[in-house]
């Protein structure tokens, strides 16, 4: 089977791991999701559903329906893990539906926030491709339902911080450098001022682990898709260019060699692991590897272990509830056996 | 007319405020009503899952008093500004007046310049430059209608931007009827 975007390793991949661009966009003849009861919400599935399906267009046979609502708690949680879906959608109790391209490169939730939330992620750095696939998707739906659009405000969301193009484009930067220099709430405040905003790699809310940060545009009104990308883009440039810099001064300091060193050797070796221990080892491994310091692990194994050890991704992966000490077993098998391979 | 609270600078911010039903106005300096909290700052809303509700609840209304609901969902302002949440695409045209100033807050812009609905153009036939220049049309008058709420609402940096807006529609609009 082909390798999914998360198991891939993508241009400018020292830094940026991938890239998302996701799309609101609200039915006309709908009140949006917090005014719909459950007739509406299942009549607004259907709709979005057929509108996917006899879209016409190849990739339309390519999507599956997957029943949110009566999947394992391990099944839903994992979605999240593989950046499928939001948290706030699975811990939705009422009805929603999840379309899934066969590759997971694209999903589009019914019934999140707003009716449909359209998403393309892909591997790398790659924001044109993301967009023209999540336009092209948009424009497929346009034909067959009729989208809240207003000629001043664009776009009709159920939050007006979507409203315009209702487009949110963001990549997921490793920055273990500027993490290590404090200087992410620096850059934060800065890229405040630029419309731009930086959290942590589960979104709204979360906290950064393993230098894991998310980067995205903020402002959706009185800026076309285009500019935002361009902005986006112009900035991750930047960054780029900060924490490979960053790095390059860095991995001279004997402590930091050593800590990379260290944190192979425990993966390699490990016989129980939990999750956020993994994940900074990775974090610092990842971190050796792009500067040369270790060169047998490729980072599309450490992109796909990332998504791998997560506990839920884990139990699925093993067909199996586990307790958390089975999984930090089952965790340092799976990364032994994959990295000294 | 000088500041009500500093009595020392020049007036320049009128504030009109419902609390608990009794409206008060002030004619305040902008450090005073930037002191007492009435001016809208830009770096704050950027954190915006907390900030929704409140500013859609900012000091600055002024028509609180009266609870009308959206003829098609029913929602009223104090519920969208309690959740943070809009009820139905047709608030947008029942609120609009007062969702604006939260807008323009968000998004430092009103007016959308992104990616089309392009059904809404199949639909009205294939001389797409027509339906431009139609959705043109729409646009001015859109523009203007907010163009005067601003004014009344004393929003002068909006309104100037509104003015500049519609002018450069204009001037587009008698290009393309000259060329």
């Amino acid at each position: 089977m082909d390798k999914k975007w998360y198991e891939k390793n993508g241009r400018d991949g020292n830094v940026v791991i991938s890239t998302r661009v996701r799309l609101a966009r609200n039915l006309e003849e709908y009140p949006f999701p917090c005014r719909c009861g459950s007739d509406l919400r299942a009549q607004i599935e259907n709709k979005v559903t057929d509108a996917v399906v006899n879209s016409n267009s190849v990739i339309s046979s390519r999507f599956s329906r997957v029943d949110v609502d009566n999947i394992s708690t391990e099944e839903k949680v994992s979605l999240v893990e593989r950046h499928l879906v939001s948290p706030e959608f699975i811990s939705d109790k009422r009805e929603k539906t999840l379309l899934l391209l066969d590759d997971e490169s694209v999903s589009i939730m019914v019934n999140e926030e707003d009716h449909v939330r359209l998403q393309v992620m892909c591997e790398g750095f790659d924001l044109d491709r993301a967009y023209e696939l999540a336009s092209r998707i948009d424009s497929l739906l346009d034909e067959h339902l009729k989208f809240a659009f207003s000629d001043t405000l664009g776009y009709l969301t159920q939050c007006p911080t979507n409203l315009g193009t209702g487009m949110r484009a963001s990549v997921m930067l490793h920055l273990p450098a500027l993490h290590a220099a404090k200087a992410m709430k620096k850059m934060a405040e800065n890229l405040s001022k630029l419309g731009l905003t930086i959290r942590g790699a589960y979104g709204e809310g979360s906290e950064p682990s393993a230098d894991l940060y998310q980067l995205s545009n903020q402002i959706t009104l009185g800026i076309s898709e285009k500019t935002a990308i361009e902005n986006l883009r112009n900035i991750t440039k930047q960054i780029i260019a900060q924490e490979m810099k960053s790095r390059e001064a860095m991995i001279k300091n004997i402590a930091v060699q050593d800590k990379i060193y260290r944190s192979e050797g425990i993966l390699r070796s490990a016989r129980q692991i939990d999750g956020s221990e993994a994940l900074q080892l990775l974090s610092n491994v990842r971190f050796g590897v792009t500067e040369g310091l270790i060169d047998s692990i490729p980072l599309d194994t450490i992109n796909s272990l990332i998504v791998e050890i997560q506990p839920a991704t884990l139990m699925r992966k093993t067909g199996q509830k586990l307790t958390p000490a089975e999984r930090d077993k089952v965790r340092a098998e799976l990364i032994r056996s994959t990295i000294n391979r | 007319m000088l500041c009500q609270k500093c009595k020392q600078k020049q007036a320049n911010t009128h504030i009109k405020q419902v609390i608990n039903g009794d409206l008060t106005e002030m004619d305040l300096c902008s450090e005073c009503a930037a002191k007492l909290g009435f001016e809208s700052s830009f770096s704050d809303f950027l954190d915006i899952g907390s900030m929704m509700s409140s500013f859609l609840g900012a000091p600055m209304s002024t028509a609180l008093a009266r609870e009308d609901a959206c003829p098609r969902c029913g929602a009223t302002f104090s519920q969208i500004s309690k959740s943070g949440k809009v009820g139905c695409s047709a608030c947008y045209d029942t609120f609009f007046d007062r969702l604006l100033p939260t807008i323009k807050r968000i998004h430092g812009n009103t007016v959308h310049t992104g990616k089309r609905l392009r059904t809404a153009r199949l639909e009205s036939g294939d001389a797409s430059e027509q339906v431009l220049e139609r959705s043109d049309e729409n646009k001015i008058e859109e523009l203007s209608k907010q163009l005067t709420n601003a004014i009344k609402t004393q929003e002068f940096e909006l309104a100037a931007q509104l003015r500049d807006k519609i002018n450069e529609l204009k001037a587009q609009k008698g290009e393309d009827n000259n060329g």
